[in-house]
């Protein structure tokens, strides 16, 4: 805890300014200390100390601001608000409700304006859950609040000092208002703050062991995520990135969703702002809003707030981590995080690193995507922050510094692909080019829940789509006519893989979220009809029967049925007549 | 005013000022020449020593002994319900020998940023009458849809027909036309100007150009003034405003010129680090307020160096515009008319202005379906150069020939022809009929069934 400064100390003036970037003097600030900029006291943020000098990046618009005016220490660090009132905000990078911020300037972001993370004055119902005369220590529950339909848990802060509860009352309490207080004097209110730079603390990181399923067959079967996990979607513009990216906001099965904005456009946010309260939640059929955290910085808003969205994103996902949750974060896009970096380091005059970006550039990603895992929290539970951070490579060059240092730290690599998507092939993820680290982690898991079946079935798969690709490149050169007949089924049972189990229709109501059964259902069919061809090109039927078989030209549409059971059942038997009667004509 | 003689350095556009009293950062600062002219810029950099000021227009005459007026404000733009119809230089000032404009409002021209959460949902279907961007690539009013061309290509053309033939069909609203010029020739602006009297549309249009031989510097504010005409037209008089940007290639070389004279660390291609968040302020400034009448739709154009679409330029507007309609220099020597290709082009919003209730229920099919089918006939192309077309399988052929019908049919239309959106469709129905029915895997049978020429006919018969 920082001590009150002296009057001194805590007002100086400013000296130069040149766009988001300023100097002020006479103050003597911290590193990454929250200043009041100007008369109109703009949010800043100290990020350079140099001689009398301190440099302070500037979260709201500067034109008009004149050397002479005041400046502002208020000693504290960039912090976020914690507690109820969380779930279906929408925030701006430093907090600000969005909705607030319209009631206070209009339908335009002005500036000047402070607005508190969470509504002050409405009252929630607290529940304890301890007694008094219990122990309690940093990260222990003491009560919930039914926040939406989430139990908003209200725990002991992480650097409040343990003891014993003295008093702690049930009733209505805004998140100021006490309502525990601990035998050493502490006084616990709902709200705690916590500076976003600094990572919350966690008893232990576990190794992850289950998977995040997103109802995505690529991505759920292919090349799946652990909860606690990291994961990286590269893509140039046009990929369908930002579908992939809501999609996953939507239907993984995380409790809490936490998705930032960070940098990207205004109608696609919109877009988010939407949707998102008119969603179902699968699980619980209310809407997807009531478990979901937004921040919204569009690539149009100040820039320094583009820079902190980032960590306040996280923060925010690691407070509801504590309370014993999986979380899933989304960061849309890490590239225009890093060139927000980019822009405040040249202002700077820093020395720069590959491409203009700064030297720290890695050991800031880096530090951000460690901020991810499944973790013991303090109080004992279980919970995760899983985080799948987009990058937008300049003109799809995945060499560029943002994707080959994102690369180096995530483990699981989603690669969009143009070509993809301009074939409508969606989502438009390349399964040659993408991986995922975890497969061995969460063999068990696969083994257990979906059928000990599912993970030889996954590298058959796999195994067809890598074989589909060398035949490839000799049809190119010499037609598929020119196969031997048992690669002309290969590439067909590929094709089938392809346009059957990895091509999704986002927008179609069922083919939206495929469950684990359903996909295993999907792919053991085309199984089938690969062994059956298989076995009857052995038996002397010719590829142009193989390839004709009514039954397999069924299979697409099972994608679009909610109840597929009985139909599957009817094309596979069909599919094994119609084999049948080819094996006994030839 | 206080006048101050204090000038240290020029170089390029920039002029240093030492000694002056506390100055704005972004302030409007008039810099008065002997001859009694005054110049116009703006204040990039503020300190207690140097005021750095960016001038925008030439910096001749400029010298030691010039004035420098620094107004107290930012750069604020007038305007008023009289600008439609006039001719505006690209520094605001009227050139077309009329009155000046009589001020509404004055509006500071860096606007602020529409609040995420203020924003409407864009969803109208705006029909412009081609069928590659109504069919595959649709617009939507508050878009911001580019056009990505080459040297050569006749992108002004496609934004003229854009231009004329663009309505939301049934609706009757008031509809304006802002046209900014950036560095483009005095022949490709006449052609514009002759097109707008032409057709009338210059009555509900304002018009700004910076020709190739103004100053460059003046290309860095023209979209802003433009942009901060159409928020007033839009939001405090509720029309529907379409802008047309030409050429952005040029705005970004304006910027990389001052980068440069500023001695800045360049980003890639010596391009400024911060032109991503620089050009989003243009573009972000597209969109639809809630409970408010108007809206903007961006049409910016922009040449692609060397036809390179990883250009800085254009790979930094394709992250913050929703989509991009590339023109082809391809299709373009092949004689089609609007040589568009659909294959890179996108239309992100695409899906909110289409289907049940504003264009047709089989929309979206129709178009993944066709797109599929161009995607891998224009694939096949590539291996009938090496195999020929006899090693093709049937399947294959069929998909070339669709390749071909597409691009002949589907594309190419006359400058003048408006089709209507059911033309478009039927018009990709007709094309698909070419295809056997089980290859159509992206179409559920009910719509088959309702609009595939062959059961259509069918239902007919039977009925």
């Amino acid at each position: 805890m920082k001590t009150e400064k002296s009057k001194s100390d805590a007002t100086g003036v400013l000296k130069r300014i040149a766009g988001p970037v300023v100097t002020a003097v006479g103050i003597n600030a911290h590193m990454y200390d929250v200043v009041k900029v100007g008369k109109e006291e703009l949010m800043g943020e100290v990020i350079k100390i140099q001689g009398e000098n301190t440099i302070i990046q500037v979260y709201e618009d500067t034109a008009g601001i004149r050397p002479g005016e005041p400046v502002t220490n208020t000693g504290l660090s960039l912090a976020v608000e914690l507690g109820p009132g969380l779930l279906t905000s929408i925030y701006d990078g430093i907090q600000r409700p969005l909705a607030v911020l319209v009631q206070k300037m209009g339908d335009f972001i002005e500036r000047g304006v402070s607005a508190p993370g969470l509504d002050h004055s409405r009252k929630w119902e607290f529940k304890p859950l301890v007694k008094e005369g219990t122990a309690v220590s940093p990260g222990t529950i003491l009560g919930e609040v039914q926040e939406t339909n989430i139990v908003h848990r209200i725990m002991v802060p992480p650097n409040v000092k343990g003891g014993t509860v003295k008093s702690i009352k049930a009733g209505s309490f805004t998140v100021d208002e006490i309502v525990c207080t601990l035998d050493n004097g502490a006084q616990i209110a709902m709200m705690q703050k916590w500076p976003v730079r600094v990572p919350r603390p966690v008893a232990e990181k576990m190794n992850p062991t289950i998977p995040l399923i997103t109802g995505q067959r690529i991505l759920d079967g292919l090349f799946p995520i652990a909860k606690g996990g990291t994961a990286a979607i590269p893509g140039p513009f046009g990929s369908g990135k930002t579908v992939t990216q809501q999609q996953l906001a939507k239907w993984s099965d995380a409790e809490i969703v936490v998705y930032i904005g960070c940098g990207e456009r205004g109608n696609e946010m919109t877009e988010v702002l939407t949707e998102f309260p008119d969603l179902e939640d699968p699980k619980t059929g209310k809407p997807l809003m009531e478990r979901t955290v937004l921040i919204a910085n569009t690539s149009n808003m100040p820039v320094a707030a583009r820079e902190a969205s980032v960590y306040t994103g996280i923060t925010i996902a690691e407070y509801f981590r504590d309370m014993g949750y999986d979380v899933s974060l989304m960061a849309d896009s890490t590239s225009r995080w890093a060139e927000a970096m980019r822009e405040i380091s040249s202002r700077l005059e820093e020395m720069p690193g590959e491409e203009g970006y700064p030297a720290y550039l890695a050991a800031r990603l880096s530090e951000f995507y460690e901020r991810a895992g499944r973790v013991k929290t303090l109080s004992g539970g279980m919970g995760s922050v899983s985080v799948i951070g987009a990058v937008s490579p300049p003109g799809g060059d995945f060499s560029e510094p943002v994707t080959q240092n994102t690369l180096r730290i995530v483990k699981v690599f989603w690669a969009l692909d143009a070509k993809l998507s301009q074939r409508r092939h969606f989502p438009a993820i390349n399964w040659l080019n993408s991986y995922s680290l975890y497969l061995d982690s969460l063999h068990d898991w696969y083994d257990k829940e979906v059928s000990p079946e599912w993970n030889t079935i996954r590298s058959w798969a796999m195994e067809i789509l890598q074989k589909e690709a060398e035949l490839q490149e000799i049809v190119q050169l010499v037609g598929s006519d020119a196969l031997p007949e048992s690669e002309q089924i290969t590439i067909e049972v590929a094709r089938m893989i392809r346009e059957i189990f990895l091509q999704q229709n986002a927008y179609d109501a069922v083919d939206t979220f495929c469950d684990m059964k359903k996909q295993y259902d999907m792919m053991k069919a085309i199984r089938q009809y690969s062994d059956l061809a298989y076995a009857a090109q052995t038996a002397g039927v010719t590829p142009q029967q193989v390839l004709s078989v009514k039954s397999k030209n069924e299979l697409p549409q099972i994608k679009f049925i909610k109840d597929y059971k009985p139909a599957l059942d009817k094309i596979q038997a069909e599919m094994d007549e119609e084999f049948n009667a080819l094996r006994s004509a030839a | 005013m206080k006048e101050y003689r204090t000038i240290s350095q020029i170089a390029g556009p920039l002029v240093f000022v030492e000694k002056t009293e506390p100055v704005g950062y972004g302030e409007l600062v008039n810099i008065v020449l002997f001859d009694g002219t005054i110049k116009r810029g703006q204040v990039l950099d503020t300190s207690d020593e140097l005021v750095v000021v960016q001038v925008f227009e030439t910096t001749a005459g400029i010298g030691k002994d010039s004035g420098i007026r620094f107004t107290g404000e930012t750069i604020k733009m007038p305007v008023g319900r009289d600008m439609l119809g006039r001719i505006l230089s690209g520094g605001g000032k009227p050139i077309d020998g009329g009155p000046e404009i009589v001020p509404e409002k004055r509006l500071d021209i860096t606007g602020a940023a529409i609040n995420p959460y203020a924003r409407g949902s864009p969803n109208d279907f705006i029909q412009t009458g081609i069928s590659t961007i109504d069919g595959t690539n649709t617009l939507v009013r508050g878009q911001k849809l580019p056009i990505f061309s080459g040297a050569g290509l006749p992108h002004n053309q496609i934004a003229l027909q854009i231009a004329r033939q663009s309505k939301v069909p049934g609706s009757k609203e008031a509809f304006a036309v802002v046209f900014a010029a950036m560095g483009i020739t005095k022949e490709e602006a006449n052609y514009f100007m002759q097109d707008f009297e032409r057709t009338g549309a210059l009555e509900r249009a304002v018009v700004f150009l910076n020709l190739a031989d103004d100053p460059a510097v003046e290309r860095i504010i023209t979209p802003k003034l433009a942009l901060t005409t159409a928020e007033y037209l839009a939001f405090d008089l509720g029309m529907h405003v379409l802008v047309i940007l030409t050429d952005m290639t040029n705005y970004c070389e304006a910027l990389r010129q001052i980068g440069a004279a500023r001695e800045e660390v360049p980003g890639r291609r010596g391009y400024p680090g911060y032109m991503y968040t620089d050009l989003a302020g243009i573009y972000e400034r597209a969109g639809i307020v809630k409970g408010k009448k108007g809206s903007i739709t961006q049409f910016p154009i922009l040449t692609m160096p060397g036809d390179d679409i990883t250009h800085p330029i254009p790979d930094l507007t394709g992250y913050i515009t929703e989509g991009q309609i590339v023109v082809s220099r391809e299709l373009h020597r092949k004689g089609i008319y609007p040589p568009i290709n659909v294959l890179p082009s996108l239309s992100r919003l695409m899906n909110l202005g289409i289907g049940k209730g504003h264009t047709r229920e089989d929309h979206k099919k129709v178009s993944d379906q066709m797109y599929a089918g161009y995607a891998e006939g224009n694939d096949l192309r590539g291996l009938v150069a090496i195999v020929g077309k006899d090693a093709l399988s049937e399947r294959d052929r069929m998909f070339l020939e669709f390749a071909d019908i597409f691009e002949n049919r589907f594309v190419r239309q006359g400058y003048a022809e408006d089709r209507t959106i059911e033309d478009t469709l039927n018009l990709g129905w007709d094309l698909l009929s070419t295809l056997p029915v089980e290859q159509l895997v992206r179409i559920d049978r009910d719509l088959i069934n309702k609009y595939h020429p062959k059961f259509r006919q069918a239902g007919k018969a039977e009925g």
